[in-house]
C-alpha cells in the first residue's frame, strides 16, 4: 500500500478505525480539533456511531457506556479536557472495562495555551483519577506511531480489559507526515473472551458491571486482582528503543527522552556523535508500564544520564527511580509549551 | 387456589436495603412489571445511580451497570448507539440527575435519545444523609438547611419536567407519584408508555416519580405519603408535561 501524507490527529482516528472502532465521542479542545472534525465524516461514512458530547466528562461516560456492551470506544482531548476525564477513568479501571482516550498535550497548568507539551505526564502514569489503578500508556513519537499504536491500543484495552492512553501532544497532533496504513484486518470481535459484557440476560443469566463493593473485603480483593493484572502487563507490555547503546563499551551520555522530545535529542545526539561524543538514546514508548530495567542496566555503561522532556521534570523522577546510584542523571526541561531545541541539548552534552 | 399476585419475573428475589416506607421499593417493582409485561427482561439494560438506588443491580433480575454520580444518561447514550434494539433506561434520583447531572440530563433530552429516564424525585440526598437536593420544597428541613430553605439562600427547588418540556427532542414527559393506591397506579401506566415509546423508537420519555424518604424527613411512612399529598405535589404539580404521542 502506498504511504500518505497524513496529519497526526488524523492518524489517530484512521489507527483506531482499522482497529475497529465503533464509536467516538469528542469535545472540541485545542489542538485536537482535527479528530473530532475528522470522526464526524468518516465514522457516518462508514455507518459508525460519533458524537459531539456536551463535555469530556459525558464523552468518557459514553465510551464506558459502549465498553460495557463489548464494543469499542475511544475519546480524545487535550490536557484540560483529560482533567475532567479522571473520573470516568477511574470508573473503567474500577470496572475492568476497556476504552480508548487520547491526550494531545497542551501546556498548563489551567487553562495554560495550545502549544504542544508534555506537562501530563504525571496525570497519565500515577493515577490522574482517584484510587489504586495504572493505565497503559503510549506514547508515539511520529505520526507513523501515532497510527500503529491507536491500532494497537485497542489490541491492549481489550487484552487486559482496562483502558490505555494514547500520550501525545500539540506537535504530535499537528505535524503531517507519510503514514503506511494497515493491511492487517480489523481486530476479531471475539480475540478476546468476552463473558462480561452487558447486552441483554437473553440466554444467561443477568451480569451485573460495578466499581461500589461495600462488603467486608471485597473491594481489596479487587484491588488485589488488579496488582495481579498489572503485575502482568510490566511483565509483557514493556515497548522501548534503544540507539547506539550498544555500538561501545561505555557511553559518555545516554539521553531519555519519549514523544516529541525524543526526535530533538536524536538531532542533538547525531551532532554530537559527529563530534566524536559516545552517545546513544533510550526512548520509552510505554510510560507505564515503565522501563526500569532497561534504563539500570544501560545505566552502568554510561557517565551519565540527560532526560529531556517538555515539562519541568516529571519522567526524570522514573528515570533516577531506575538508575539508582549508578550514574549521575541529569534533567533539562522546557514547560509551558515551549519546545526543546537539539542546541540546548547539545550544550549539555559536552 | 390460584395465585393473582407473584414477583415479576424482573425482580430477583432478593431482600432489598431501603428504609420502611421508601418509595423505590415500589417503583422498582412497576418498573418491573412494566419490563415483563412488555416482554423485554432479555433485551433490556438498566443504569443504577450513584445514590440509594445504585443497588438496584442486586434487585433487578437483568442486566444492570452502575455509572458515575450523574452521569447515567451519557451511559445510557453509549450503549443504546452501539445496541438500538436494546431497551435501555437510566433510574435515577433528584441528585443524579437534577444537580451534578443536569448537563447530561438535559443533553441526552436536547440529542433525544431514545432512551427511558426513571426520575425518582424525594427531595432530598437520601444515601448521604438527607442534605438538601435541587428539588427540596420551600421551608424544608433538610441536613444542609437546619432551618429549612430559604429562597435568598439556598434559592428553588428545580423543576425538571417544566424544564425539559421546552426541549424539542424530548417525546415524553409526566410527573406521578408512589404515595397511594391510585397514583401508583397512574405511575405504572406512565412508566410502561415511557417503555413503549422507546420499543416504537419515539424518542426520550422521562418519567418524574414523587416519592417518600421518612428517615431522612423525620417523618413516619403515613405522614410522608400525606406530606407528598398536601406540600410536596404543591411545588411539583403532577401531570403530563409533553407527549408528543397524542
Amino acid at each position: 500500500m502506498k504511504k500518505i501524507l497524513m496529519q497526526g490527529n488524523v492518524a489517530l482516528c484512521e489507527g483506531a478505525i482499522a482497529a475497529g472502532l465503533d464509536a467516538y465521542f469528542g469535545y472540541p479542545i485545542t489542538p485536537q480539533n482535527e479528530v473530532a472534525v475528522h470522526m464526524s465524516r468518516r465514522m457516518r461514512e462508514l455507518n459508525r456511531v460519533f458524537i459531539q458530547a456536551e463535555s469530556e466528562i459525558a464523552a468518557i461516560n459514553m465510551v464506558f457506556g459502549v465498553s460495557i456492551t463489548g464494543k469499542r470506544a475511544m475519546t480524545s482531548s487535550s490536557s484540560p479536557g483529560i482533567s475532567l476525564k479522571q473520573e470516568g477513568i477511574s470508573y473503567l479501571c474500577g470496572c475492568e472495562l476497556p476504552g480508548v482516550i487520547a491526550n494531545i498535550q497542551r501546556g498548563g497548568p489551567g487553562l495554560g495555551n495550545i502549544s504542544g507539551s508534555q506537562g501530563d505526564y504525571f496525570q497519565a502514569v500515577k493515577g490522574g483519577g482517584h484510587g489504586d489503578y495504572r493505565m497503559i500508556t503510549l506514547a508515539p513519537a511520529s505520526v507513523q506511531e501515532v497510527y500503529d499504536f491507536a491500532y494497537l491500543s485497542f489490541d491492549l484495552t481489550e487484552k487486559y480489559h482496562n483502558p490505555v492512553l494514547i500520550l501525545m501532544d500539540g506537535y504530535t497532533g499537528q505535524m503531517m507526515e507519510p503514514v503506511q496504513r494497515t493491511d492487517r484486518p480489523p481486530i476479531p470481535a471475539k480475540k478476546y473472551k468476552k463473558d462480561w459484557v452487558l447486552d441483554g440476560c437473553k440466554g444467561r443469566e443477568p451480569r451485573k458491571i460495578r466499581s461500589l463493593l461495600m462488603n467486608e473485603g471485597e473491594l481489596e480483593e479487587l484491588n488485589w486482582k488488579l496488582k495481579k493484572k498489572y503485575d502482568k502487563i510490566t511483565d509483557t507490555e514493556i515497548r522501548v528503543e534503544t540507539i547506539n547503546t550498544n555500538s561501545v563499551k561505555k557511553l559518555d551520555v545516554i539521553l531519555i527522552a519519549f514523544g516529541v522530545a525524543s526526535r530533538v535529542c536524536k538531532g542533538a545526539m547525531n551532532i554530537a556523535r559527529e563530534k566524536g561524543k559516545k552517545v546513544g538514546l533510550i526512548r520509552p514508548l510505554t510510560l507505564w508500564p515503565f522501563p526500569y530495567k532497561t534504563i539500570e542496566k544501560l545505566a552502568k555503561k554510561t557517565k551519565k544520564i540527560l532526560v529531556v522532556e517538555m515539562n519541568l521534570g516529571q519522567m526524570v523522577e522514573d528515570v533516577k527511580i531506575a538508575v539508582g546510584d549508578k550514574c549521575k542523571v541529569e534533567f533539562l526541561g522546557r514547560p509551558g509549551g515551549s519546545i526543546v531545541n537539539q542546541d540546548e541539548i547539545f550544550s549539555k552534552i559536552k | 387456589m390460584t395465585k393473582i399476585l407473584k414477583r415479576p419475573d424482573s425482580l430477583k428475589p432478593a431482600r432489598h436495603l431501603y428504609c420502611a416506607g421508601c418509595g423505590h421499593g415500589i417503583i422498582h417493582r412497576l418498573v418491573a412489571e412494566v419490563i415483563d409485561e412488555l416482554n423485554v427482561r432479555e433485551i433490556t439494560i438498566g443504569i443504577a445511580p450513584v445514590g440509594c438506588a445504585v443497588f438496584a443491580y442486586d434487585y433487578f433480575n437483568f442486566d444492570v451497570t452502575e455509572a458515575a454520580h450523574g452521569r447515567p444518561p451519557a451511559v445510557a447514550t453509549g450503549i443504546k448507539r452501539v445496541l438500538p434494539d436494546r431497551i435501555v433506561f437510566t433510574y435515577q434520583g433528584d441528585g443524579d440527575l437534577a444537580a451534578i447531572g443536569t448537563a447530561e440530563i438535559v443533553h441526552a433530552a436536547t440529542r433525544g435519545e431514545n432512551i427511558t429516564v426513571i426520575f425518582v424525585n424525594n427531595t432530598t440526598y437520601g444515601m448521604t444523609g438527607g442534605q438538601m437536593a435541587p428539588t427540596t420544597v420551600i421551608g424544608q428541613k433538610t441536613a444542609t438547611t437546619p432551618f429549612g430553605r430559604r429562597p435568598e439562600y439556598e434559592g428553588y427547588p428545580i423543576k425538571i419536567c417544566e424544564l425539559l418540556s421546552s426541549t424539542e427532542g424530548v417525546c415524553y414527559l409526566e410527573r406521578v407519584s408512589v404515595n397511594n393506591p391510585k397514583n401508583v397506579i397512574r405511575a405504572k401506566k406512565s412508566i410502561k408508555k415511557s417503555f413503549q415509546n422507546q420499543i416504537d423508537k419515539r424518542g426520550f420519555s422521562l418519567v418524574e416519580v414523587l416519592s417518600m424518604c421518612p428517615v431522612n424527613w423525620g417523618k413516619t411512612p403515613i405522614e410522608s405519603c400525606k406530606w407528598v399529598e398536601e406540600v410536596v405535589t404543591k411545588t411539583f404539580p403532577l401531570g403530563v408535561f409533553k407527549d408528543k404521542t397524542v
